[in-house]
């Protein structure tokens, strides 16, 4: 599966990181080793093998539905770049 | 006293041959002295560890102290400590001041240790040799020319240089083995689920693992039981008792099957990295072990399954970067979406976005199936591969590495640097515990023997580790460079 420039500036867009042509040429190249080395796995028969999502094969364990936590905002808040009363800043969304 | 394991230096503290202050001031000098060369750590929290140091032996005067009581140690800075920062090797996380402590950071904490400082590390933990950091590379103690292993290459080199006896890392694909082995030390990377992640900055979820990094199995021994257990903030950890890991330590070997996956002594090993690791070997069979050759035929698709594997779980786990909670935030953006990609742009490295971007791509419409899906089978076939060698054999050896460190800047391109992980990656995979100890040198790097073992068979593990290192002083050796003369 031959990797393409829109690709990898689709990924990066999904992902949120900005790339110009220069990066995104590098990263085409690299990316293209990396899934080359991973398309060894096309050559394998998994026919009928369920895929393992956890080492153990837990489920995820279910608690009461109580509240647990006490209010910190102001105390996570404090690492945020910007914020007012309480509020997360970012530049507007809505006009 | 910067020589002693742990158990030695809390013989001493309860002897009262010194304090934990004086001992932490003492080695608060050495990394004052010796850690400007080594870079192996990004944080020195000098006032923390005194404090603690003097509550320490204010509790040891109460007869309040228990085994770890006033014992020093350091934290890959990737574990959140509240107050201090805990950067993660990222320069998006450079001004970030955890609010909370990890489970583990705490548990340590409620033992009496003694943190000396957060240590350098791989950018949220994505390397093998610890030059992705955005605090520069560390110098491996042996041989300065030489990468420390990565992730937990900080953690690895401090132990080794003698600046601190103990340090915890965290294990991905053999971030905490391969360093141990490259730093000549002895590093543990418990069962998936033994040690709480709450905390612990998530790479990738399904894999991660964090543990003790030491100078002995028995010091490694000594801090699992401290910070393994049930923790209800993290529901991947597992409900299950702790044993006293250091009870079977001096249990007898005799009858041990031993296993050789023959796939990891092919192309590729280093013939002296090989000829230590059956030195090694030959070592257990003097002390009545049985070896016999097994097979895990599906290891050469390890790596091939971790890098869709780890990169998805990661490009998911970093979204929560988003300049907007926490982190680093660009200068002047001009809507949100600009703000979200410059913020994360300029704060993430290139390696990081390198796994973001291919974690994205192999989770995007069209790719998913042929690449997620497809890795996630594959990863059952190879956990397939050491449930059936553990009917056959008791515990698993062989090398850590393929090499002994490489010297830094050696591995330009992305994928000759994975390669390296040939022998740890699968571990992380199947969920499985497994340990590096120090075998040997090939020059004046060290070599690291690997054993392995099923399911949460930690203990039986350390029990082999702490035999071998009773009938063997590879662990005892130290580099010159930790020979202070001054």
């Amino acid at each position: 599966m031959a990797l393409e420039q829109t690709h990898v500036q689709r990924a990066a867009h999904l992902a949120r990181l900005a790339l110009d042509d220069a990066d995104a040429d590098r990263y085409l190249d690299d990316l293209s080793n990396i899934l080359a080395m991973v398309d060894q796995l096309q050559g394998i028969d998994t026919t009928g093998v369920a895929p393992l999502a956890h080492p153990l094969d837990a489920t995820q364990r279910l608690r009461a539905d109580e509240v647990t936590e006490v209010d910190r905002r102001e105390t996570f808040q404090r690492c945020a770049p910007a914020v007012e009363n309480g509020l997360y800043l970012v530049p507007r969304v809505v006009e | 006293m910067h020589d002693k394991t742990l158990r030695e230096l809390a013989a001493s503290l309860e002897a009262g041959e010194f304090s934990s202050r004086e001992l932490t001031q003492a080695l608060l000098g050495r990394i004052d002295r010796l850690d400007g060369e080594l870079n192996s750590f990004i944080s020195v929290t000098a006032e923390q560890a005194l404090a603690a140091a003097d509550a320490a032996d204010a509790a040891r005067a109460k007869g309040e102290a228990g085994p770890l009581t006033g014992l020093p140690l350091a934290l890959k800075d990737i574990f959140c400590t509240q107050g201090v920062k805990t950067s993660c090797g990222s320069k998006m996380l450079d001004n970030f001041e955890a609010p909370y402590d990890a489970t583990l950071v705490e548990k340590l904490k409620a033992a009496g240790t003694v943190s000396l400082g957060k240590t350098n590390m791989d950018e949220f933990a994505m390397g093998s040799s610890n030059e992705n950091s955005f605090y520069g590379p560390v110098k491996n103690p042996w041989d300065l020319g030489a990468v420390p292993g990565g992730s937990s290459g900080g953690s690895a080199a401090a132990v080794a240089a003698g600046l601190v006896p103990a340090a915890l890392g965290t294990d991905t694909g053999g971030s905490i083995r391969q360093p141990a082995a490259f730093c000549g030390i002895t590093g543990l990377k418990p069962t998936y689920g033994r040690v709480s992640r709450y905390g612990m900055i998530a790479y990738a979820s399904s894999l991660d693992q964090a543990g003790p990094m030491a100078r002995s199995a028995e010091d490694c021994a000594l801090l699992l039981g401290a910070i393994a257990g049930h923790d209800v903030r993290d529901s991947t950890s597992v409900a299950r008792g702790v044993p006293d890991y250091t009870a079977t330590l001096d249990d007898s070997l005799s009858g041990l099957k031993i296993g050789l996956p023959k796939e990891y002594f092919g192309e590729g090993l280093d013939p002296a990295v090989a000829e230590a690791v059956q030195a090694a070997i030959r070592v257990y069979e003097s002390l009545g072990a049985t070896v016999r050759e097994v097979s895990l035929p599906h290891t050469h698709l390890a790596i091939p399954a971790y890098y869709v594997i780890a990169p998805a779980e990661a490009s998911s786990n970093l979204s929560r970067f988003d300049g907007v909670r926490f982190g680093h935030r660009c200068d002047a953006p001009q809507d949100l979406i600009d703000l979200y990609k410059r913020s994360r742009a300029e704060g993430f490295g290139e390696e990081v976005k390198r796994r973001i971007l291919i974690g994205t791509h192999t989770l995007s419409e069209g790719f998913f199936d042929a690449y997620y899906t497809k890795a996630q089978q594959v990863r059952r076939l190879i956990r397939q591969d050491f449930l059936d060698a553990f009917e056959e054999v008791d515990v698993l050896m062989g090398p850590a590495s393929p090499t002994p460190a490489f010297d830094l800047g050696a591995n330009k391109d992305p994928v000759s640097m994975y390669l390296q992980d040939i022998y740890t990656i699968a571990i992380n995979l199947a969920g499985i515990p497994g340990i590096s100890v120090p075998a040997g040198f090939v020059g004046r790097r060290p070599v690291g023997l690997q054993i392995l073992g099923s399911h949460f068979a930690e203990a039986q593990l350390l029990n082999v580790a702490h035999q071998f290192q009773q009938a063997s002083d590879w662990h005892l050796r130290r580099p010159d460079f930790a020979k202070e003369t001054a």
